[in-house]
């Protein structure tokens, strides 16, 4: 039996757990219909054409894990941004951890999606917010349909959080493969200000397929800075969709390090909506065996007077495959837009392959829209003025490579992030950079 | 009086097409549809050799099983292809020794489109291979190039004449079942051009063609096969323009180029055909593939400057497959009004140290939809490949859209890439800056639209350089200087 038909008769086993008259079964039923109508997608299709996921659906999955999974703090606390306060939503293979979480209502909610869901208080948000954003394609279907579990914050008007949220997904391991579909809805409120870090972690070399959606909203002058890590072992797989809506004079950063995996698809799109929505999408990749990493990137402009800005970095090292998929659409009345985006890629070895494919799709006559793309290697002469200084090839190559990729860390703005995203890059590069950043 | 962007956009609408005339010349025309009688009559009517109907019918067989590519950012009422006739030939055929003889209605329609032979002759020295409606009527300068080695002639001429050639090189660039519309262009090709350069020859002229759609409801398939022998150099240029017409035509030609070790091949095309009324009615539906390859220290360039055609479709490319090749793609496509098109080029990396340099220039107005789509490829083996490429648009009014859609997959380490799109309008303070210099509004439109696309016209040889701001000039009138 494929993966695909698997999922579907498991569909039919959860839906005899679900209330029949809840406007959310409806949601389900149509989602999943979606997903048998389309299926997985294929390289044949446009936007999958350097993607294959071949290789994730021959595994036998188990959907619903079966047991309550416990860990100690002790052995992850490495993957916990432990040095400051945080708010923490943790994530056992799918099952909410109370013991490692730390959540709150006070002002503001950082709870779980499964409370607001079920609880009648949240329906109104719930009915205002869910797969509101989300589009329906097949593998976003495929997430609403089996949706249970997933961290759901709201910041409240003008609220400013004081701490980082961390969003963290472990899987065990402990009943062999495991498919989770993680669903996260974020609702930022007027003027309110929030970061939050997500990551997900696999603790064995048991194979994970990820199939993760997150929708967020962001209101009027709302700040939301998203940083996502993906440093995940050789047999965890993730694919994760991203969609943002912004009301006006929003602004949204999402950067997205990409530094392990087997396969890592990143769907990130934002829609702007209201003018002088700001929008900055960033990311380092650095890839090394045979690890894919796709970007599929989308800016939709709808509203005039808008700016977006894009920079990507990546290092292909081994037979490591990287493609970045960016997309800008400029409607017809989004005038005074601002769109930038650039990809810049250094191939380390025979065997990596690139593939980029920067799209810009423009309506409007009053814009500003430009993308750069370049595939190049490290300057051999900026290589020799640090070699003819005393310092190893090895230490020369590792400072280019992190001034390559700095202008992405620069704009990451938690100190204690940036100094652990710093050491994850040295320990990638191979090298002790021999100073703090 | 003052001349703004609006005056340019409204006398962009209402620009109406000049070059649509109608010649009436007899032409025996087949009974519509496809089938392998037709494809067989059409080999028999050209007097073709066995080996070639076999060529013909194989290609027509793959066309059968194969579907009309839908990945293009175009959209159109898809033609029928049993309601087209495949063959349209002018009646009278005779072999011309000088001008005197020809039609006197055909002498006039080239003088209409401003070619005259007898000026081209004596002055720009351009050997012309004037292709009305599939068949070659005239081909001047024949003797000149003769005595170099040169052949240039009709390509169902060098069927029978030069079968070696012909056989070894056609569909050996794009072959039969390459794509939907190559496949049907290679079952039913009419005429088209045959050149070929042997060894160490530099071709003394411009060789150069002329295309005119004529009849109603014929669809125009030309196969061109450009040879350049080792060593050799050529330019060719093709240009074409067709009568207002209120049915779509279809034009889906073949364009062979093999640039074998150290030839040059230069390729320049004005394309001119009827792009449509201004409601978007009729124009001509242009699917063309276009490919090179080059073998070792050769270099194919291809340049080009698209006004005409309601839908476009046409990708010139190139296989670098010899080292030290260089492959080269300068493009300015003018879409208006309702035109569509979807334009631009590959370059394939096979061999070491190859270069290739894109140069794409995009101008849409009205409610047009104006699409780059390119893709750079660089191989596992092609070392030190380096790649530039270029792609601006430039929009006038916000009915139309522009696109870019490059694609880039690398494969090696050593590669050198780099990919820049830009998009805007004609900047306010660029005009301004004009006129605070005194130059008003529309020299200053002018201008910067010169600029814009100076870059590629600059490529194109100085006796198509005319012909090419002419055609310009009728798609942005009022904007060219």
């Amino acid at each position: 039996m494929g993966l695909k038909d698997k999922l579907l008769s498991s569909y039919i086993a959860l839906e005899d757990h679900l209330e029949d008259d809840s406007p959310l079964h409806e949601l389900r039923s149509k989602a999943i219909k979606t997903f048998e109508a389309k299926g997985f997608p294929t390289k044949k299709e446009e936007a999958w054409k350097y993607t294959s996921l071949n290789s994730l659906l021959k595994t036998d999955y188990s959907i619903f894990p079966k047991q309550e999974n416990a860990i100690e703090f002790k052995d992850v606390k490495k993957y916990f941004l432990h040095e400051i306060d945080t708010y923490k939503i943790v994530f056992i293979d799918g099952v909410y951890n109370s013991f490692l979480s730390e959540t709150t209502h006070d002002k503001l909610d950082v709870c779980l999606l499964s409370s607001a869901l079920n609880k009648s208080k949240y329906k109104p948000i719930i009915e205002a917010y869910f797969n509101k954003v989300a589009k329906d394609d097949s593998l976003t279907s495929l997430n609403t349909a089996f949706a249970k579990e997933g961290a759901y914050i709201r910041i409240p008007k003008n609220k400013e959080v004081e701490k980082p949220i961390e969003i963290l997904n472990f899987s065990t391991g402990n009943e062999g493969a495991v498919l989770l579909q993680p669903r996260n809805l974020i609702v930022v409120e007027e003027n309110a200000h929030v970061q939050i870090i997500e990551r997900h972690q696999s603790l064995s070399e048991n194979a994970v397929f990820t199939n993760s959606v997150t929708e967020i909203f962001a209101e009027k002058r709302a700040y939301v800075d998203f940083y996502k890590i993906q440093n995940d072992g050789p047999s965890a797989s993730l694919i994760d969709n991203t969609y943002i809506s912004q009301d006006r004079d929003s602004n949204c950063k999402v950067h997205t390090f990409a530094f392990g995996g087997k396969l890592i698809r990143n769907n990130l799109n934002f829609y702007q909506n209201g003018e002088h929505c700001d929008s900055t999408l960033k990311g380092i990749t650095i890839l090394e065996n045979k690890q894919h990493v796709d970007h599929n990137t989308l800016v939709h402009h709808i509203a005039p007077n808008c700016e977006s800005h894009q920079d990507y970095k990546g290092i292909f090292g081994d037979a490591s495959t990287g493609v970045f998929n960016g997309k800008i659409v400029v409607e017809k009345d989004a005038q005074k837009t601002d769109a930038f985006q650039q990809n810049n890629n250094i191939l380390v070895d025979d065997k990596a392959t690139i593939n980029a494919k920067p799209q810009l799709e423009i309506f409007a006559d009053d814009v500003k829209c430009s993308h750069g793309c370049t595939i190049g290697q490290l300057d051999e002469e900026a290589l020799f003025y640090l070699r003819s200084r005393g310092i190893a090839k090895k230490e020369a190559r590792a400072l280019l490579m992190y001034a390559f990729a700095n202008t992405v860390l620069e704009s990451v703005k938690i100190p204690e992030l940036k100094g652990r995203i710093n050491k994850l890059i040295a320990k990638k590069i191979g090298v002790n950079l021999g100073f703090n950043v | 009086m003052k001349y703004t962007e609006d005056d340019l956009k409204k006398e962009l609408e209402t620009k109406e097409y000049e070059y649509g005339f109608y010649t009436d010349i007899d032409s025996d025309t087949f009974p519509i549809g496809l089938d392998e009688n037709i494809v067989r009559a059409i080999s028999k009517k050209k007097e073709e050799p066995q080996w070639m109907t076999d060529w013909r019918l194989e290609a027509f067989r793959h066309w059968k099983e194969m579907v009309e590519p839908e990945w293009a950012n175009v959209h159109y009422q898809k033609p029928d292809f049993q309601a087209i006739s495949y063959y349209s030939a002018p009646n009278k055929k005779p072999k011309y020794d000088s001008l005197d003889e020809v039609d006197p209605e055909l002498l006039d329609t080239f003088k209409r489109l401003g070619i005259s032979l007898d000026e081209q002759k004596k002055l720009a020295g351009v050997a012309v291979d004037i292709v009305m409606d599939s068949v070659s009527v005239a081909t001047t300068f024949k003797k000149t190039l003769a005595e170099k080695g040169i052949i240039f002639c009709s390509i169902s001429e060098a069927i029978k004449e030069h079968p070696e050639l012909v056989k070894k090189y056609i569909g050996s660039v794009v072959p039969q079942r390459d794509n939907f519309y190559a496949a049907l262009n290679s079952a039913v090709f009419s005429d088209g051009s045959f050149c070929y350069i042997p060894k160490g020859v530099r071709c003394p002229m411009e060789l150069s063609t002329y295309f005119r759609i004529n009849q109603a409801g014929t669809g125009q398939f030309e196969r061109t096969l450009v040879i350049a022998d080792e060593g050799s150099y050529v330019s060719y240029l093709e240009g074409c323009t067709a009568p207002s017409r209120d049915e779509n035509q279809l034009h889906a030609a073949v364009v062979e180029l093999v640039a074998l070790d150290d030839a040059e091949i230069k390729y320049s095309t004005v394309q001119n055909w009827y792009p449509g009324g201004k409601d978007g009615k009729g124009g001509v539906f242009n699917f063309v593939t276009k490919r090179g390859i080059c073998e070792k220290n050769a270099k194919i360039s291809w340049t080009q400057v698209e006004t005409g055609s309601a839908v476009t479709w046409k990708y010139p490319s190139c296989i670098l497959k010899g080292d030290n090749s260089i492959g080269e793609f300068y493009s300015i496509a003018v879409t208006n009004n309702y035109q569509q098109a979807d334009t631009g080029t590959k370059m394939v990396h096979l061999g070491k140290n190859t270069r290739s340099t894109i140069i794409s220039k995009g101008i849409s107005a009205g409610k047009s939809q104006n699409s780059y789509r390119g893709l750079v490829k660089i191989s596992p083996n092609a070392d030190n490949a380096r790649n530039f490429s270029q792609c601006d648009s430039l929009l006038m009014g916000n009915s139309c859209g522009a696109h870019t859609f490059p694609y880039i997959e690398v494969k090696n380490k050593t590669a050198q890439i780099e990919h820049e799109a830009t998009t805007s309008k004609i900047g306010e303070d660029q005009i301004f800056y004009c006129n605070q210099r005194g130059i008003n509004t529309e020299k200053a439109i002018a201008l910067i639209v010169n600029g814009f696309s100076k870059e590629v016209l600059n490529k194109l040889p100085m006796e198509f350089a005319v012909e090419a701001q002419k055609l310009l000039e009728i798609s942005l009138e009022g904007s060219v200087g």
